[in-house]
């Protein structure tokens, strides 16, 4: 993908909206253009990979297994955010992540996204105020889920 | 202290006796039944979507059930069940030919009129796709009259997705977006997994120009009003559908009170400006 329309598509992506244009260039010149196909695996769970990706389109599921079966805990579509915990130094993932449709992607090595944080403090309270967000939507989004809000009335917690 | 409007005196409905024209059977617990009217004996009256029935199973009893289609053919109700208890247990499984008694139709009914010229968002969650059914079908059916459709649904896991074949079909249509999720899901869904309110994130809204059509558990509704907020819809355009304890259908009983509202007689679709007090609270 040519800088210019990396630099389109970055500003079209709701995760960096608001971002000032020379956060976005800086970012624009740490991104790479990937496409995964159907059914492939992103990465593992326990990984030590270190990559974080912007969703250009395409639907990826997080997954968790269990003896005998995989569980999906979320899916991830066209604009989203994947692999987030790559900005913070340490574990590996928790989920598996699977394509589950064709999709693209501008991937950044954690490491490198990192190390701007540190050299440009601005830069890094931006993005790390950004990822903030997406792990507060998604805690929200998984209490959400733990209230199992369907289930038949009379199921009762403990 | 605000006065607590009382109930004016109204002689019910008389029963019409129905009978079972068809019944398909949605979920494991969940079914939707047909009626129409028995025999010679009166027709089913017309209703607007939204509103209820008291549907009498014989010497079972009684319960308050969404009118979920039928408008639009006229002449049939279908109403969709979840069996969880006694009586929606032996209506559920009632044979097809078997007669029901159905008293209404009760309450408010979806801003149908309103939402013309508008586009329109309507978010269930669970069995909550059923009182809604009926206005997605009016919508569909006067196409014209309306904007953009989207219909966002949340269900459980995939095995507990109300009308599939139905949302399938709504989604091929000319200016309407379905996107369903499910909170849990197996590898052979190829869906979304997560709650409705994530489903937000991949629609866009003209604020200014949408009405809102909510109806799921209340939880679900209360996150739903904030995503709509976030997007800027003003609270005067989302209208939520309240389902508490109704037993009478009448605001007689008061077990549907509601601060100053019987949801059975003023509800049970309501402005979100009436609900808004009380949908956090604990015990109103």
């Amino acid at each position: 993908m040519e800088t210019k329309a990396l630099i389109e598509a970055l500003r079209g992506s709701q995760f960096l909206e608001g971002l000032k244009q020379n956060h976005i260039q800086k970012i624009a010149e740490m991104a790479m253009e990937v496409q995964f196909s159907r059914d492939q695996i992103i990465f593992r769970e326990g990984d030590e990979c270190g990559l974080f990706y912007l969703l250009l389109s395409g639907k990826v599921a997080l997954e968790i297994s269990a003896p005998g079966r995989i569980v999906r805990v979320q899916t991830v579509g066209e604009g989203d955010e994947l692999g987030w915990s790559s900005l913070l130094a340490g574990d590996g993932k928790q989920f598996q992540a699977r394509s589950l449709e064709p999709v693209r992607a501008l991937v950044f090595d954690g490491t490198r996204l990192r190390q701007a944080c540190e050299e440009d403090p601005a830069f890094g309270y931006n993005l790390m105020l950004r990822i903030v967000k997406v792990v507060s939507r998604r805690l929200q989004a998984t209490r959400l889920q733990l209230l199992d809000l369907y289930a038949p009335r009379g199921v009762k917690l403990v | 202290m605000s006065a607590i409007p009382v109930a004016a005196p109204a002689l019910p409905p008389q029963m019409i006796a129905a009978r079972v024209a068809g019944i398909a059977q949605e979920t494991s617990d969940t079914y939707t039944l047909t009626l129409e009217a028995a025999g010679e004996g009166p027709a089913l009256p017309a209703f607007q979507p939204g509103q209820f029935s008291m549907l009498y199973v014989c010497g079972v009893g009684e319960m308050p059930i969404s009118i979920s289609g039928g408008s639009v053919e006229g002449g049939r109700h279908v109403y969709t069940v979840r069996s969880v208890g006694k009586a929606t247990h032996a209506l559920v499984h009632s044979a097809k030919g078997a007669m029901v008694g159905v008293r209404g139709p009760f309450g408010t009914a979806w801003p149908l009129e309103e939402a013309r010229g508008k586009d329109v968002i309507v978010a269930a969650g669970g069995i909550g796709l059923a009182p809604l059914r009926g206005a997605i079908e009016q919508i569909l059916h006067n196409r014209s009259d309306y904007g953009h459709l989207v219909v966002l649904y949340g269900a459980r896991s995939p095995r507990d997705l109300l009308y599939r074949k139905q949302l399938a079909e709504w989604g091929r249509k000319k200016k309407v977006e379905v996107l369903v999720t499910v909170d849990y899901a197996g590898e052979k869904w190829r869906g979304n997994v997560g709650v409705v309110t994530t489903l937000f994130r991949y629609v866009r809204l003209n604020p200014e120009g949408t009405v809102a059509m909510i109806c799921g558990p209340e939880i679900m509704m209360r996150y739903v009003v904030r995503e709509l907020a976030r997007r800027a819809v003003p609270d005067e355009a989302i209208y939520l559908s309240m389902e508490r304890n109704m037993k009478c259908a009448l605001g007689f009983c008061g077990h549907c009170q509601l601060g100053p509202y019987f949801v059975c007689k003023d509800g049970p679709v309501f402005p979100y400006t009436a609900m808004r007090p009380w949908l956090d609270k604990h015990e109103a």
